[in-house]
């Protein structure tokens, strides 16, 4: 792998490039699912191939091919610098990159057990026996339960002189439990909804998260929800599971303070952001207990946004997002860090595969502990509603208005977990929302949950990405509007 | 409309591969199968060459290429099936990829359900591939995005957007003499302009370039950025609302899955028990046609089968819904050519939906309106409650109020809590159907829509 990435980069220089960084990428996935007792997707695949990237006439271009030889590679590598002259008809400004090392380095994820050489049988064993398990409660019209592993090896190269190999096993997995009745569709999900729980791990992970001991808790409250009363529209507190506040950091924090849709770059697709330059250092984004970094070492923990460089060789790094509340940090690269006054990329460039460009993506972007027990959060709560596992979210293309419902509520009443809710749903305004926080659980209940289905860019690019969470309480919030006036 | 593109002095763009060249690598992994004594082989073939040009800040910044084949296997032998796909096309890879295939399916259960694959099929020709898309070269996109910056400049705004081409094509064959072939080609201008804190956009896509616009795109954009500046805040609530074709797609697009048979069996469609049922309003009409002229696709599916044109909703009633062979033994209808490939969980569905189109122009609608309000566009859609289809998501790039029958002034953006099944009620008119293309739905051919009682639930800050 490292000829074709010399002779790439050989050639781009050859033909004019100033700069020029390669990423040969080799990926394998499984996939396997089931629904109402039968398999339902039963697959692998692999995909290898080479995506160079240069800069010629000041401008960038990329190409990428599936023609892995020296001709390919070095047709490719000419196509690129090609590309990039074209750019140059309609730019600016050349492109500028602060300074980076360069690096000579192997890496390999944490993974105990590889998910590729576990039997199958045992895979589609335990999927099978959880899908029995939710079918065993009377009113679960569908069930389904679904694994995902993805190997990825990595070998990139730049003109800078690195050359960086890594490797990436990310394991997921879920089970959902569908009742249908009346004119009313519920669903549960365990552990996480649209797709379980992923993190960058083997097959440790499908152990630890013991499918069948919780498929038929979410098989009983997918059924309960139909008997439970309507989740009320009002102003009050809610109480959010790690798992929607991991997304809700997604969604309120992790897009926002990326600086390619702050300077506009996403404008057309994904949108910009309502943080513009001017609010870094002075914007009181949460209240004081709030902490939020952007932490992709492997110290932070094994999630969809851990590695050892990005996909421009710039190591891991963590960074401050919301420090005491304060907003303190974006995502950048190489060609954004300088006009925020960096001399350092964040080293958040991230690419889904050989044939995308890489972009400035989320790594794990994480709420840090607070102090309270979950069980002294609750006990301290007088009135409030408990919102589990995501159902809808949407947000608006500045990142300050959002929605977000979830599959299943509790009311708290006098400090403790009462009746079941249904259809809950809460929205409001990000720095609002955010501000209004005044109890974060401690590390005790903290996950590092993944999000595996980022969509950003054009073309369109899936990445996963990691929110380390725990359950909080957020004051004086717009509850059940979703379902309002329906 | 046709696009004006100036004549590029690079060299020809990279060209697709000959189906015969696909055909023989099929036949490949058919003989290597047999050899392996598999009793049923199916193959597919994919193979894509996209580019795309990107650009904001009234530069481009983002250029890329990409060309590649994909060679995917299911075999099926005793009750048993399952799929691999690989990039790698010489004889030992191919051969790895039907073992593994091999092995993968021979550690399931057996599946009572699973049936023999398809003998050869006719298909009625489609042509859609159009040799002046496939030469577009980086030089022709950097052209036209240029002027679309120099607009942007001109008048003080900020471009952002893609202009996009390519060419694919699919070859599907099996051991039992099935064989299909198609190819395409697609070109995707897009253009947001920004002036201050106001924006609106434009987008088309088509099969042939020439049916794309560029320059008039651009227009379209910055005039109603202009337009948008200012914007009032209203209160939200029901409203009657113009919704321009991209914004028809975005939502009633999230009905796609819902006809498919699967989906109904499996009670999680909006269409579970409603099957025959007026559900919609008198002037909705639904059919999927993968031959309508300004559609894209294959005609065939996931098993190869030809697809069916389809009318899922007569004037307001659901009448039919689309199946794969396995959905349509269990259901006791007959296929329509709508399967995904084996093996899956989801069964089918219709990828042509074509709405039809009334005679109603968008200014029609905007000077017969008393209050109402004007939607470019809509963005992060996601569905609330899926058995009325109560969908959530914002306005964007460009809402507009509309007193007396004129455009008066831009309004903030709204978010919507709105169930498709109701809106579908409450369309007082349709305009002529055209293929529109949004950021949620895949493209489909719709009409602008004049919607009473439309809920706007929340307010956001621009």
């Amino acid at each position: 792998m490292w000829d074709y990435c010399g002779h790439s980069l050989d050639i781009a220089l050859l033909r004019g490039a100033t700069y020029a960084d390669v990423r040969v990428m080799h990926h394998r996935q499984r996939d396997l699912t089931t629904k109402s007792g039968r398999v339902g997707t039963l697959g692998q695949s692999e995909s290898i191939g080479l995506g160079i990237r240069v800069v010629a006439n000041g401008a960038w271009g990329f190409a990428s091919t599936d023609q892995l030889t020296r001709d390919g590679v070095a047709h490719c590598a000419a196509q690129a610098v090609a590309i990039a002259r074209s750019s140059a008809l309609a730019k600016k400004e050349n492109v500028l990159m602060v300074p980076e090392g360069s690096y000579i380095d192997s890496w390999q994820g944490p993974c105990l057990k590889d998910p590729f050489e576990i039997p199958l049988e045992a895979q589609l064993e335990l999927l099978l026996a959880a899908d029995a398990a939710m079918r065993t409660v009377k009113g679960v019209t569908l069930s389904e339960t679904d694994m995902q592993f993805r190997k990825i090896d990595t070998w990139f190269a730049s003109t800078a002189g690195s050359k960086i190999h890594q490797r990436r096993v990310l394991s997921g997995c879920g089970v959902v439990a569908t009742s249908f009745r009346g004119s009313e569709i519920q669903k549960r999900s365990y552990p996480n909804s649209f797709g379980g729980q992923h993190v960058l791990g083997g097959y440790e992970l499908i152990e630890a998260m013991d499918l069948l001991r919780h498929a038929p808790r979410v098989a009983e409250e997918s059924v309960a929800l139909h008997s439970a009363p309507q989740c009320p529209e009002r102003a009050g507190t809610i109480i959010l599971g790690g798992s929607q506040l991991g997304l809700q950091i997604h969604e309120s924090v992790g897009h926002p303070i990326e600086l390619d849709r702050v300077l506009g770059q996403e404008a057309n697709f994904a949108g910009t952001s309502f943080l513009t330059l001017d609010k870094l250092h002075k914007l009181q984004y949460a209240s004081s207990i709030v902490n939020v970094v952007a932490d992709a070492r492997p110290q932070h923990g094994a999630g969809l946004g851990t590695f050892a460089y990005d996909d421009e060789g710039v190591p891991a790094q963590c960074i401050d997002v919301i420090k005491d509340g304060q907003f303190s940090g974006y995502l950048s690269s190489r060609e954004t860090a300088h006009l925020i006054g960096l001399s350092r990329s964040g080293g958040t460039m991230r690419t889904e595969g050989w044939n995308r460009l890489p972009m400035i993506r989320m790594t794990n972007v994480s709420i840090l502990p607070g102090t309270w027990k979950f069980s002294e959060l609750i006990a301290d709560t007088d009135d409030a509603i408990y919102m589990d596992t995501n159902r809808s979210w949407s947000i608006d293309d500045r990142r300050y208005q959002f929605q977000f419902s979830t599959e299943i509520a509790w009311e708290i009443k006098g400090g403790k977990k009462g009746k079941m809710l249904k259809n809950p749903s809460y929205s409001g305004i990000t720095t609002e929302f955010w501000n209004s926080c005044d109890a974060v659980s401690n590390a005790d209940d903290w996950v590092l949950w993944g999000t595996p289905n980022c969509g950003k860019g054009q073309p369109m690019q899936v990445m996963g990405t990691g929110h380390g969470a725990s359950p909080a309480r957020f004051r004086n919030v717009q509850i059940g509007k979703a379902f309002s006036n329906q | 409309m046709s696009a004006k593109l100036r004549k590029s002095r690079q060299s020809p763009a990279p060209a697709l591969r000959s189906e015969r060249d696909l055909l023989q690598i099929a036949n490949v992994v058919l003989r290597l199968a047999k050899q392996r004594g598999v009793p049923e082989t199916e193959v597919h073939l994919d193979e894509s060459i996209q580019a795309l040009t990107r650009f904001a800040n009234n530069t481009i910044h983002q250029n890329v290429a990409d060309q590649g084949l994909v060679v995917s296997i299911r075999t099926a032998a005793d009750g048993r099936t399952a799929r691999v796909t690989t990039n790698r096309i010489d004889e030992d890879s191919l051969r790895a990829a039907i073992d593994n295939c091999l092995s993968l399916a021979s550690h399931q259960p057996k599946d009572p359900t699973l049936l023999p694959m398809p003998g050869k099929q006719h298909y009625l020709t489609v042509r859609r591939f159009d040799s002046a898309t496939a030469a577009i070269t980086p030089d022709d996109r950097a052209h036209a995005v240029k002027a679309a910056c120099q607009l942007a400049d001109k008048r003080g705004q900020v471009a952002a957007g893609i202009f996009s081409s390519g060419q694919s094509q699919s070859v599907l064959v099996n051991s039992r003499g099935l064989a299909a072939a198609y190819r395409h080609t697609n070109a995707t201008f897009s253009v947001t302009m920004q002036q201050g804190s106001a924006a609106s956009w434009a987008k088309a896509n088509s099969g042939m370039v020439r049916h794309i616009d560029p320059p008039q795109l651009a227009r379209i954009a910055s005039d109603k950025a202009a337009r948008a500046q200012d914007p009032v805040e209203l209160s939200p609530g029901r409203f009657t609302v113009i919704l321009e074709p991209a914004a028809v797609l975005d939502l009633v697009g999230f009905l796609f899955y819902d006809f498919a048979g699967t989906a109904v069996a499996d009670k999680r469609s909006c269409f579970s028990g409603r099957l025959g049922k007026a559900l919609l309003g008198k002037n909705i009409t639904i059919t999927d046609d993968a031959y309508h002229p300004h559609q894209l696709g294959s005609p065939f599916d996931g098993e190869g089968l030809p697809r069916q044109k389809v009318q899922l909703v007569d004037r307001g009633t659901i009448k039919n819904l689309v199946y794969s062979r396995v959905s349509a033994k269990k259901a006791h209808a007959k296929p329509t050519g709508h399967g995904v490939p084996l093996p899956n969980e989801y069964g089918e569905a219709p990828l042509n939906l074509v709405v039809t189109g009334g005679n109603t122009s968008l200014d029609q609608m905007i000077t017969s309106t008393e209050h109402g309000l004007l939607v470019t566009r809509l963005w992060y859609i996601r569905e609330v409650d899926p058995y009325e289809k109560v969908m959530t998501g914002m306005t964007r790039d460009g809402l507009f109020q509309i007193a007396r029958g004129k455009i008066t002034k831009a309004a903030k953006n709204f978010r919507f809590n709105q169930s498709v099944l109701e809106m579908l009620r409450n369309v007082d008119a349709l305009g002529p159907s055209q293929r529109a293309t949004g950021e949620e739905a895949f493209e489909m051919v719709v009409p602008p829509m004049k919607i009473r009682n439309f809920h706007f639930s929340e307010v956001t800050k621009f």
